[in-house]
């Protein structure tokens, strides 16, 4: 083996890691966006209300990332009403194919956890703010999200790190992200183990990064628990 | 079966291969599961070490990533030990092969910290009472630990076997005939992109919803012992 080559194209891998590190931020940040009304909707007590998203989700749960990213990139454009439309400048750009595709799944996935977290919250919460004359905004504004949001943030962060390792996925219509950049560095040098082990390292490096920011939001954001969830952090 | 331009049975064919390779690697998985929970519970210090090493990596980079690796990489390896002995040849591993390695590799990763939850959540005196009774440790496990471990665990294997089957897309990526490959053929043929991805992600869900069905059996079977209060 010959890690030369890893030396001498780390460049261009940092340049893949930044497009895959746009990717995952715009994709999550969107769907983190689109997620909070399906999840509303999710819990609506209105039974045809429920009915769309739980549709939604079930389809972006059940099928591969892969099939969607494809649907996106090839089934759209396969339409002359898409092509003719004032989409078509975002739609024949495969990094906002990938990102829509991307967005649509997380949001999927990101609305059940929302939903979970807002469930979790307990009864007496909910009560204690009717009591309180609050509206059902100022209940959820004040109260209920900020709640979520705390109780949301290990699995916010584990599907971040599923959104970055589904992210490779972007190199299949022919993103030069992480992966992508990888595959055009052994096309050219067949060297697959070397730059293909560097990719995997920088992915690590990313996820663990993602791991260290969502502790050190969680214990700022769950302060308010006490010293008690303190200790316990650092027991494990 | 509708006909979908003559690519119908070419997409059940499909379909067939990703369910075998599902199946496989759900096998290897639950073997490097157990392996890598037992592993990870063990006293000596270089098994835990390799047992974190091995979930650490493998969680974290892409599967897809993986599945590359050991496809063009095993090749490689493979090569340099036959150099070893001589043979100079070109050797080119399935991509079948190497898709059951990878995905049983990242299943097995996961189903590790499944396991490692469940074989934790076993009281002691489970283990004490079986060794009272004169069990040996391959007994005591087979018997006593197994069936408790397995009920604790179903759910979330029944979840890992999920993000299994939409996985096995990926092998495509290194031309296995699955259900997302042959819908690449149909669509470079008949250029019905929306109408072939479609269909391959509902060939998905029908697979994902006849698992959820089964995993919800076997829950109901595993649990036939306990009194629910």
């Amino acid at each position: 083996m010959d890690f030369s080559v890893v030396i001498e194209y780390f460049p261009r891998l940092l340049s893949g890691a930044w497009v895959t590190l746009q990717l995952v931020l715009l994709s999550v940040v969107l769907g983190g966006i689109f997620a909070l009304p399906i999840a509303l909707a999710r819990i609506s007590p209105v039974a045809w209300v429920r009915a769309i998203p739980f549709g939604y989700i079930f389809f972006f749960r059940g099928t591969p990332l892969l099939v969607q990213i494809f649907l996106v990139y090839y089934g759209a454009s396969q339409f002359e009403a898409v092509k003719n439309s004032i989409f078509w400048p975002i739609l024949k750009e495969p990094f906002w194919c990938a990102i829509i595709a991307f967005t649509l799944n997380t949001s999927a996935y990101t609305a059940e956890i929302f939903r979970g977290a807002i469930q979790a919250i307990p009864k007496g919460e909910v009560e204690a703010c009717k009591v309180l004359g609050m509206t059902k905004v100022q209940m959820y504004r004040r109260i209920l999200l900020p709640r979520a949001f705390g109780i949301v943030l290990p699995s916010y962060g584990n599907e971040i790190i599923l959104m970055l390792k589904g992210s490779a996925l972007a190199s299949t219509i022919t993103i030069l992200d992480l992966t992508g950049m990888a595959r055009t560095i052994i096309a050219r040098t067949y060297t697959p183990i070397e730059i293909f082990l560097a990719a995997g390292a920088i992915y690590l490096l990313i996820s663990m990064l993602v791991i260290f920011l969502f502790r050190q939001i969680e214990l700022r954001q769950n302060r308010y628990l006490g010293t008690q969830s303190i200790q316990l952090e650092d027991k494990s | 079966m509708i006909d979908l331009y003559g690519f119908g049975d070419q997409l059940l064919q499909g379909a067939l291969v990703t369910l075998q390779l599902a199946l496989a690697s759900l096998a290897v998985g639950l073997v490097l599961g157990l392996l890598g929970a037992s592993a990870k519970l063990s006293s000596v210090k270089p098994f835990r070490w390799l047992a974190n090493a091995y979930t650490t990596v493998i969680r974290g980079i892409p599967e897809l990533l993986t599945v590359l690796i050991i496809y063009f990489g095993a090749t490689h390896v493979l090569m340099a030990i036959a150099g070893l002995f001589g043979y100079q040849e070109y050797i080119e591993i399935s991509s079948f092969a190497a898709g059951v390695t990878a995905l049983g590799l990242t299943f097995g990763a996961y189903a590790t910290e499944v396991f490692r939850g469940a074989l934790q959540s076993i009281p002691k005196g489970q283990h004490e009472a079986a060794i009272a009774l004169g069990m040996g440790p391959v007994r005591k496990f087979y018997r006593i630990i197994l069936p408790q471990v397995w009920l604790v665990s179903l759910p979330g294997l029944g979840n890992l076997f999920l993000v299994l089957l939409k996985d096995t897309a990926l092998v495509s990526v290194v031309g296995l005939d699955d259900i997302m490959r042959k819908a690449n053929i149909a669509v470079s043929n008949t250029k019905e992109a929306f109408l072939f991805y479609l269909v391959a992600a509902l060939m998905y869900l029908v697979l994902t919803i006849v698992s959820m069905v089964l995993v919800s059996y076997m829950e109901k079977r595993a649990s036939r012992g306990l009194v629910r209060g």
